[in-house]
């Protein structure tokens, strides 16, 4: 399959990047890793006039930690996120995320910032950001500006980003002392979008009880997920048995699947609710030190 | 155990000689049909439909026309000059090359863009605009049946119906009255969905026309490169191709299963492209093309029953098929054999009485009824038997390995005659089965899944002891569009002994270039590494039919093993000669004769191979060459006993195999590492379709899995450790004892799978379980849904 | 829409060539370059078989604009004997039996190259996740998961 033809971009600097998106307008679209975008060029449900590689823009591919915050450049690719040793050892729910996104060779030149920018809702990241309350960071030609997780993801395919800005970092709070969190991914075979997935985030307190919860749901709406009420029904409790259930069915009751060959919509609900318990095992377990 | 009879330098039969076609491989230096490139050379790329069943009202080429670098566009009307727009099926049905009025299926080709580029022949194809009135579509072979439904070939005089044909096998009434007399039957319809093998590489042709010479010859991926040849000519004999100027040249092949035995319309346009445009034309398919219009495998709807004594005697077998050939009956099975071997369907048991029929029918989907490496139909039967067999054992609480041995045919009862007409050359049922409950540790596996069951666990064992049938076959009974189904190998052994073999079958990856080294290497006793094997060139190799239905080892193996034993005899000639005895004071041991009791009075063959050239004795030819077309007396009947372990996530309803021992009998075994590389290859594509590999269409014929992102073949994290093991029950009627396994562990694969899964949830209820088994499926049968 | 000049180092030669910005890396591979021992297998970055290693990591060439790579390195399967000699990793392939048809074998070495240089001794598990963005439909995995670990003793 071929793409069809456009015009090829490769700015220098990120400022340069952001007044040919400006100037390009809508015809334009941004590349990084190209995984999302040239598989859609070559069936030409894609056919930009112009992509704009941001790809060797310096600067953009880091993972820090500072200011009470994981900071990772937009164009940091899957691969270095899987393997980073603070990702690994401090936010290891990410490194699940990470490691199961599409394939090892997909991973090397997909980002972790066309992951979330892409919108869309069968991508990994997205799920795993809404549990930890991250915030991206994006520029555009008034500047860059902040925008919280929730308020990023509008709809199908849709985000808070504007035509003409690009998104540069992804800000995760450090979670405080005895955190932990997981995600889990059902999928089909390797390579495969979830049937469903969640992530999830648990802080403790002394008690053992959860002061904090995220729980993010991938692919089961026509955005990711955020499963609040199921969030609010662990906060302030001991994650028992009881509870881990109860989250688990309002996790479900949250998710808005539709039915198609990944599975009917009672199915991938069903797959939320035990997929959600196992998550919160699975953060709780790494919340009290364990893995 | 094989009997090595030559030594390792020399490689003959029983020896893991390492493959001569690597060092190519490995280096990238493969040579593969989109690898060859012609001076000149134009691509093509084709406009497919959108609609599964439309009138075609218009097609406008002129703004692809326009488009720079589109050189042509062909439609079904540039071939109507030519009389080319239709061609025959290998079935004797008929297939449109590009359409003139309607279109039959999603994906059909309507027209042919030529360009200077791949990239200008895409763009070409977007623009070409066809205007088409959607017709009513028929998906479902049941409802195609019906009074009343729509007639799709129209095309076809006389054609009141959708039925393509029926067909039948075994006594149908004394199967009845086995059935009215039964103490147990059991009943299951059984449905096997659609599949496409997907080869890595995709099918594809480099088609050269030289119209000064009136020559023509294709690059191109076919696994039967004369039979395609043939048929070139005798379709396009009118149009002035002659046989002996076609050249077909099947270079390296990227995996073949069946998927590049038919003729497709790309091939033809192709075809019709040079001979038009005077250029060298390259059409390479692309993966969606591949999946949504080359042939498909399987889509067999079954009515299966089993009778039998409450003691578990098996009595009789009926199955009832209707079998979805798309739009036209474009499989390859053999002229007589509408649906293959599928009368194999009795399996590794002695039945009194068997009946089977076979109804295929037209439904707007795209052609095909071919492998996915499977002989002829043979993977369905299996799996009816190989489930039944297991549902019986649950009905009568009997153990399904203890069930087995009850009524397995018994090693001295070989040759077998079945009811439905097959003889079975050798067999030694129970002795694969027993080995593999030994290899797996079947006794303790039974312990630990009680108590998993105690516990709550789901976990299950399966079994699938199947009877493979290859090797087609012989002349009075299989051709295939007239065409007898022989094979062919022709020797030349060189003045310095060094040999070039030439085959009229080809190999896909299956190791032609050194397994039939090592037949030669073991009849002449000269070493492997001497002897080159040539296939796939028309020009150079003798007639054959190809390799697909695991038939070369039988067929062509023999062949081989035939003209070696002539130049055998030939040498024989010659030494004596030269050591001036008579023939019959020779003794022959691998690699030289010698005078019986004298062992220094000895000629190598390499020193007879020379004096066949510089001292023949007066009276015989020159030189020491043989062909030898065999044809077989018989097939021959590869079994074996597989056991697959699953463990089921209730949660999920995720099967994972835990592990899969399978102990094959292929006969004798030319090179033990191939065998077993590709028994796992087998086993895979036995696995894929049970758990996710599948075709399917909407109401509208819209098709579901035409690209890898919905057709869901296994990677290395979804395919187990399989596990191997092996018999040896040579086939008596083989001249090496040979009985060929490239399909054996797609056939027997599946069902032991599918019984495991089945007696993991057996305490549920869950009788049985419809392939793909997706997670969902095997949810909803945990929760009773 | 023009084309551009481009320059990628290609086993460890410069090559140049003046290319429309949709031709992808693994046509200019195969077609401007001739080095046919990269395959294409699916399209949709699925199979693998266009596997190279860029700036010295595994990435599907079909998924990847040639104008991407220029001022990179790439190397296919022909860069991987030096001077004649067989990379452990191509012994291993013929040692083992991992490959049958040989169109998927390309890239499988490519991939399992990059898997060695950042894990010289990977598990068996490690090993079937590093080839699971390659697909192959002769061998089952079996041989080929041999034929990395007969690598990696001798690596």
């Amino acid at each position: 399959m071929i793409p069809g033809p456009f015009e090829y971009h490769r700015p220098g600097t990120l400022d340069e990047a952001v007044a040919l998106l400006a100037s390009l307008g809508d015809d334009a679209k941004i590349i990084s890793g190209g995984h999302s975008l040239i598989p859609m060029m070559k069936l030409r449900l894609a056919e930009p006039a112009h992509l704009v590689d941001i790809s060797g823009l310096d600067g953009l591919d880091y993972i820090r930690e500072s200011d009470g915050y994981l900071t990772i450049g937009a164009l940091t690719c899957e691969a270095a996120v899987d393997r980073s040793d603070l990702i690994h050892s401090k936010y290891p729910i990410i490194s699940d995320t990470a490691h199961v996104i599409a394939d090892p060779l997909v991973r090397n030149l997909a980002t972790i910032g066309g992951n979330l920018a892409h919108g869309d809702p069968a991508n990994d990241h997205p799920a795993t950001m809404l549990a930890l309350g991250a915030e991206v960071v994006v520029s555009g030609p008034n500047g860059s500006r902040t925008i919280g997780i929730d308020d990023f993801f509008l709809g199908p395919l849709t985000t808070a980003l504007g035509a003409d800005e690009i998104l540069t970092e992804i800000r995760i709070p450090t979670p405080p002392a005895n955190s932990g969190g997981a995600y889990i991914k059902f999928e089909r075979k390797v390579g495969d979008f979830a049937i469903a997935a969640v992530a999830a985030t648990v802080t403790l307190d002394a008690d053992g009880n959860c002061v904090k919860a995220g729980i993010g749901l991938t692919n089961v709406g026509p955005t990711p997920v955020r499963a609040k009420a199921a969030e609010e029904a662990l906060t302030g409790n001991p994650l028992t048995d009881d509870n881990i259930a109860t989250a688990g069915r309002l996790a479900s009751e949250a998710s808005q699947p539709i039915s198609d060959h990944r599975g009917s919509e009672e199915y991938k609900r069903a797959i939320v609710e035990v997929l959600t318990k196992r998550a919160l095992y699975k953060a709780k377990s790494r919340a009290e030190g364990g893995s | 155990m094989t009997e090595l009879k030559t030594s390792a330098e020399i490689g003959g039969m029983g020896h893991s000689v390492k493959r001569k076609e690597d060092p190519r491989f490995i280096r990238g230096r493969g040579n593969y049909v989109d690898d060859v490139v012609r001076p000149g050379m134009l691509y093509m790329a084709i406009v497919r439909s959108p609609y599964a069943h439309a009138k075609i009202i218009s097609i406008n080429s002129e703004k692809a026309l326009a488009h720079p670098g589109v050189a042509a566009v062909i439609t079904g009307e540039t071939l109507k000059e030519y009389n080319l727009h239709w061609m025959p099926t290998l079935m004797s049905d008929t297939q449109m090359v590009l359409p003139i009025d309607k279109v039959m299926y999603q994906a059909q080709e309507v027209a042919a863009v030529i360009a200077t580029s791949r990239y200008a022949a895409a763009d070409g194809v977007e623009l070409v605009e066809v205007e088409y009135e959607p017709l009513e579509v028929v998906i479902d072979p049941f409802k195609a049946l019906e009074p009343g439904a729509p007639v799709l070939r129209t095309d076809k005089e006389g054609q009141k119906d959708n039925r393509i044909f029926h067909w039948e096998a075994g006594d149908k009434a004394a199967t009845d009255q086995a059935f009215k007399d039964a103490e147990v039957t059991i009943t299951q319809d059984i449905y096997i969905p659609r599949i496409h093998v997907a080869s890595i590489e995709t099918c594809g042709i480099v088609a050269e026309f030289d119209s000064v010479e009136g020559q023509l010859t294709c690059w191109m991926t076919s696994q039967a490169p004369h039979a395609h040849r043939t048929v070139f000519a005798l379709v396009a004999g009118h149009v002035g191709l002659s046989e002996e100027k076609i050249r077909i040249i099947s270079p390296d092949i990227g995996g073949g299963f069946g998927g590049k035995v038919p003729i497709y319309p790309g091939y033809v346009i192709a075809i019709a492209a040079t001979v038009v445009t005077g250029s060298p034309i390259k059409w390479i398919e692309n993966r969606r093309e591949n999946l949504q219009a080359d042939s498909f495998a399987r889509d067999y709807h079954m009515h299966a029953e089993l009778a039998a004594d409450k003691d578990g005697t098996m009595k009789a077998l009926r199955i009832k098929t209707i079998a979805d050939h798309g739009y036209t009956d474009a499989a390859c099975n053999p002229a007589k054999w509408p649906a293959g071997m599928f009368s194999v369907m009795t399996g590794s048991y002695p039945f009194e009485q068997a009946f089977c029929e076979v109804d295929g029918v037209y439904t707007n989907k795209p052609p095909g009824g071919i492998a996915y490496r499977c002989s002829f139909r043979v993977t369905e039967a299996v799996h009816a038997i190989e489930r039944l067999v297991d549902m019986l054992a649950d009905e009568i609480d009997m153990d399904p390995a203890a069930l087995r041995f009850k009524n397995f045919i018994k090693p001295e009862q070989f040759p077998y005659k079945t009811v439905t007409g097959w003889e079975y050359d050798s067999g030694n049922y129970a002795g694969a089965l027993k080995l593999a409950m030994e290899m797996i540790g079947y006794e303790d596996l039974l312990k630990e899944q009680k108590e998993k069951r105690e516990r709550g666990e789901l976990m299950g064992i399966g079994i699938s002891s199947f009877t493979e049938v290859v090797g087609a076959g012989p002349s009075k009974h299989f051709d295939i569009l007239g065409l007898k189904m022989f094979d062919s190998a022709e020797i030349r052994v060189h003045p310095t002994g060094k040999v070039i073999v030439r085959l009229g079958v080809k190999s896909q990856g299956q190791g032609h270039e050194t397994t039939f080294g090592q037949i030669v290497a073991e009849e002449l006793g000269i070493p492997v590494k001497d002897i080159k094997v040539e296939e796939g060139d028309t020009d150079t190799a003798p007639y054959g039919l190809g390799t697909y239905a695991s038939r070369s080892t039988p067929v062509a193996g023999a062949a081989t093993a035939l003209a070696s034993r002539k130049i055998r005899d030939k040498a024989r000639k010659i030494a004596a000669y030269l050591l001036e005895v008579n023939e019959d004071d020779l003794e022959w041991e691998p690699g030289k004769f010698f005078v019986k009791g004298v062992p220094d009075k000895v000629k190598t063959i390499q020193e007879i191979a020379f004096a066949a050239y510089t001292n023949h004795p007066q009276g015989l030819e020159a030189g020491l060459e043989a062909v030898s077309y065999y044809d077989p007396p018989n097939l021959t009947f590869p079994f074996g006993s597989y056991i697959c372990v699953v463990d089921i996530d209730s949660g999920t309803g995720e099967v994972k195999i835990r592990r899969f021992v399978a102990v094959d009998d292929c006969g004798n075994i030319i090179n033990p590492m191939i065998v077993e590389g590709q028994i796992h290859g087998g086993l895979t594509m036995g696995m894929a379709p049970v758990l996710m590999e599948e075709i399917s269409y909407d109401e509208e014929g819209n098709i579901y899995g035409g690209s890898f992102m919905e057709y869901l073949m296994p990677t290395a994290m979804e395919t187990p450790n399989w596990e191997t093991g092996k018999t040896t029950t040579p086939s008596p009627h083989h001249p090496i004892g040979a009985k060929g396994v490239g399909e054996s562990a797609t056939v027997g694969a599946p069902p032991a799978i599918v019984n495991a899964i089945v007696d993991a949830l057996s305490h549920l209820g869950v009788r049985h379980m419809e392939i793909p088994i997706t997670p969902e499926k095997v949810w909803r049968a945990i929760n009773g849904l | 829409m023009g084309t551009q000049s481009i320059s990628i180092k290609v086993n460890g030669a410069e090559q140049t060539g003046e290319v429309e910005a949709r031709l992808l890396l693994v046509h200019f591979i195969r077609e401007d370059l001739g080095l046919t021992g990269t395959h294409i297998g699916c399209d949709t970055s699925h199979c693998g078989a266009c596997t190279v290693i860029l700036d010295g990591k595994a990435v599907k060439s079909c998924t990847v604009f040639a104008v991407q790579a220029a001022g990179k390195e790439v190397q296919t399967i022909e860069g991987m004997t030096t001077n004649g000699e067989l990379h452990p990793l191509q012994e291993g392939f013929m040692e083992e039996h991992g490959l049958q048809c040989g169109f998927c074998t390309p890239g499988m070495i490519m991939s399992s190259k990059a898997l060695l240089q950042e894990n010289s001794n990977p598990t068996e598990e490690e090993i079937r996740i590093g080839i699971s963005g390659n697909l192959c439909r002769c061998t089952g995995y079996v041989n080929i998961v041999k034929a990395v670990q007969y690598a990696a003793a001798k690596i």
